[in-house]
């Protein structure tokens, strides 16, 4: 016992000081996860302000510079070119300059005057569909409020109205929309928290397979093989820098999400850190498991390019699992990206406690068990 | 510079690249995956949003109501449930996004003609998808107010028309507001972009790891052709990149393509250029092939993942983040395969972009060849 503590000793100490020792390699360790926070934290942001957009006025009426005014004073968009026919429309569209165009035709406050429905013509480029379709929805509430606004004058005139629409301008149904969990819905508290996943399945599972791999191209395999040393040793002084490293990291990116980015942190810190433990468990077994079956270090990196994609694009990071075909839906139950992303987005945003989560931290610890086991034994082969 | 010597050198990379078949077959076979899962599975679409229901009024205009909302493509009702207590568990769970309680008294309200409040919940985590349901949620409930209303007021003998303004949403480039159509000319370019700087970011870190760096000073070669020897084949392989998976954005997933091939091949050529370069500018830098990589996932990845606008609009970031994206190449490429996949543009209205990707290319490619000189020397 006293042996194989002094050996896995030395071993801890070994990878630690190779890994520190190096100034470029220390910049790997702290840059990934401050980049992908200064990144996610203001670059990852599908929430739109003052759309930039064009207005083409052909009607130069009181009420279409009313109805332009409303758009312009509502936040959401800002006009930055005024044009005066058709062609410009395709040019701004096709440069991109604009998101939008609101055109007015003619005949617009003719028709409304005399009673009757006018146009209102909202061009939207949709390159970017997310962005389209909440140029939509944000283009029809503001013609809503306007609509509202002219009836509002009607029932002030005509009071015989008021006791046909009692609930007058706002509309019969009444809808209260609460937003739990994110109130400001900010993008940053949804993405901010995941960095932690991200970052462990990168730099994380990245150093182990390398660190491994490399020890075969240098050479160094063959010596470490002459001594004393145990599989289970070897393993453990190859997994456990690389799992500090990460709580390390876990460390940081939580202090820079909560202090300075203001992302809520509702969850139990302990909580955190053990599932973090259980996390890294499978990301090092994944490592490990990449490192046997490389050959060298390009093809570590490339083999865990070939599961690091897959994994975070199924895991819900950025594109909702809910909107997969549902054989790929079932899929997802297989990625410990998934389960880890519930948890931490859980913990920060929701509070969530034990009661909640732990089906997911079940699923996680079986599968790094497993990955583990299987991992464990393809080393041990090689060391023998 | 010496043809022959360049001939040479790209022979013996062409053969080093074939030969390593995982690395090769990676190049290829990543993108494809990648777009195959884009193409068929990853959507930003917000459809079919997870709903759940308390209905405590159970009469047929609730129901109406909730029919409404079921109907429609953006939201499927997961479960119904009794009380209002379960839906914070069942938000938890990620059961749902969002839960619509209707409170009992709505319908002989709704029938009064009186205020009726209902209220929605959504689930904010992910805000984009919550902004999104929200919006069309009031839209679905929008749209029956006004039937109400001039259901009463026709019933009541006054005559108006519906509402003065209407409005009328036209969505050029991509009507149907499919997101595959914007992810995947933008896809293209990451891919190639990782692929290509990826490969030849361990180029010549491998050659000082394994010690054939010092046979390769031996050799009369110079920075310069060392450099074109070493990009030829993975201008090749880029080149291969981009037309399967260009190929199979349009044939498999009929992915509009409206430009001109011709500026294509100019935009990708350039394009490739510079970011093999950078690659090869990594592999000069970096003491080991790890080094190699962390730089290049780091130099890379992020940036053109994040910074290109390749899904989230750079109009939206912060001013100084917005400036960092001018020298980020893949923003230029990801707007020009924009224009020609969707808009039907090309080099005459993108050339500031064609012009930006041809001075990055340039000036990568300088710097790399005056770096892998100094190192030959």
């Amino acid at each position: 016992m006293k042996l194989f503590l002094n050996r896995l000793r030395v071993m801890l100490l070994k990878e630690l000081v190779q890994a520190i020792r190096d100034p470029r390699l220390r910049i790997l360790i702290v840059g990934p996860p401050l980049l992908q926070l200064i990144a996610f934290g203001y670059a990852a942001n599908l929430d739109l302000r003052n759309i930039e957009i064009a207005l083409y006025d052909e009607d130069r009426s009181p009420l279409s510079r009313e109805l332009a005014f409303t758009f312009s004073s509502s936040g959401y968009f800002r006009f930055t070119t005024r044009i005066t026919n058709p062609e410009e429309m395709t040019r701004l569209m096709n440069t991109g300059k604009v998101k939008a165009i609101l055109h007015l035709g003619p005949d617009l406050s003719a028709r409304v005057k005399s009673g009757r429905t006018a146009l209102v013509q909202v061009i939207v480029g949709g390159t970017n569909s997310n962005t389209a379709s909440l140029v939509q929805s944000y283009s029809l509430q503001i013609i809503e409020r306007f609509n509202r606004a002219r009836l509002k004058e009607r029932l002030n005139r005509n009071p015989a109205l008021k006791k046909v629409l009692p609930a007058g301008v706002s509309g019969i149904i009444q809808p209260e929309v609460r937003v739990w969990y994110n109130v400001g819905l900010l993008s940053r508290n949804y993405y901010v928290p995941a960095i932690i996943a991200m970052v462990i399945m990168t730099v994380v599972l990245m150093l182990t397979a390398m660190a491994v791999v490399r020890e075969k191209e240098v050479g160094t395999m063959e010596q470490i093989m002459v001594t004393p040393i145990r599989p289970f040793e070897f393993i453990l002084g190859k997994t456990i820098p690389f799992a500090l490293i990460g709580i390390g990291q876990t460390t940081l990116i939580t202090a820079v999400g909560v202090f300075w980015f203001g992302v809520p942190m509702r969850g139990h810190l302990l909580l955190l850190f053990a599932s973090l433990l259980i996390y890294l468990l499978s990301s090092l077994a994944l490592g490990l498991l990449i490192s046997t079956v490389s050959r060298n270090q390009q093809q570590a990196l490339v083999t865990t390019f070939f599961f690091f994609f897959p994994a975070l694009l199924f895991s819900g990071f950025i594109f909702p699992i809910a909107n997969m075909p549902e054989v790929i839906q079932y899929m997802t139950y297989l990625n410990p990206l998934r389960y880890f992303l519930v948890i931490i987005r859980g913990l920060f945003l929701k509070g969530a406690g034990l009661d909640v989560l732990w089906p997911q931290l079940a699923a996680l610890l079986a599968i790094g068990l497993f990955v583990m086991t299987l991992a464990v034994r393809r080393v041990s082969k090689t060391l023998d | 510079m010496n043809i022959r010597r360049i001939k040479a050198l790209a022979k013996k990379e062409s053969i080093v690249v074939t030969r390593d078949t995982r690395s090769l077959g990676a190049a290829i076979f990543i993108p494809l995956l990648m777009i195959f899962m884009f193409g068929y599975a990853l959507s930003l679409d917000v459809d079919r949003i997870p709903l759940l229901i308390v209905d405590q009024d159970k009469t047929p205009s609730s129901r109406e109501l909730i029919q409404r909302l079921g109907d429609s493509r953006y939201f499927s009702i997961a479960r119904y449930l009794d009380r209002t207590a379960e839906i914070e568990p069942a938000l938890n769970r990620r059961e749902a996004l969002m839960a619509l309680v209707v409170p009992s008294g709505y319908s002989s309200r709704v029938k009064e003609g009186v205020k009726s409040p209902i209220q929605a919940i959504f689930d904010g985590s992910d805000s984009n998808t919550a902004s999104i349901a929200s919006g069309y949620f009031q839209a679905v409930t929008n749209g029956l107010n006004m039937e109400l209303q001039t259901g009463r007021l026709k019933k009541a003998g006054f005559k108006m028309a519906d509402m003065p303004l209407e409005p009328r949403i036209r969505v050029w480039f991509n009507p149907e507001l499919k997101s595959r159509n914007f992810i995947i000319p933008g896809l293209s370019a990451i891919i190639i972009n990782i692929i290509c700087s990826f490969l030849t970011s361990l180029l010549i870190s491998r050659e000082r790891e394994t010690g054939t760096l010092e046979q390769l000073i031996s050799t009369p070669i110079t920075g310069g052709e060392l450099l074109v020897g070493k990009l030829l084949p993975f201008i090749g392989v880029g080149l291969t990149v981009m037309i399967l998976v260009a190929g199979a954005g349009i044939l498999i997933f009929g992915v509009p393509f409206r430009g001109s091939y011709i500026d294509l091949f100019i935009a990708t050529l350039l394009f490739l250029i510079g970011t093999l370069s950078w690659g090869l500018l990594i592999s000069v830098i970096a003491k080991n092939q790890l080094q190699a990589s962390q730089i290049a996932m780091l130099s890379v990845m992020l940036p053109s993942f994040l910074l290109s606008g390749f899904i989230y609009p750079i109009e939206n970031m912060p001013i100084v983040l917005q400036a960092i994206t001018y020298i980020v190449p893949a923003r230029y490429f990801v707007e020009i395969l924009k224009g020609l996949f969707l808009k039907g543009v090309g080099l005459s209205v993108l050339w500031p972009q064609y012009l930006a990707l041809a001075v990055y290319a340039f000036l990568i490619l300088n710097l790399a060849r005056r770096k892998l000189g100094r190192r030959l020397l």
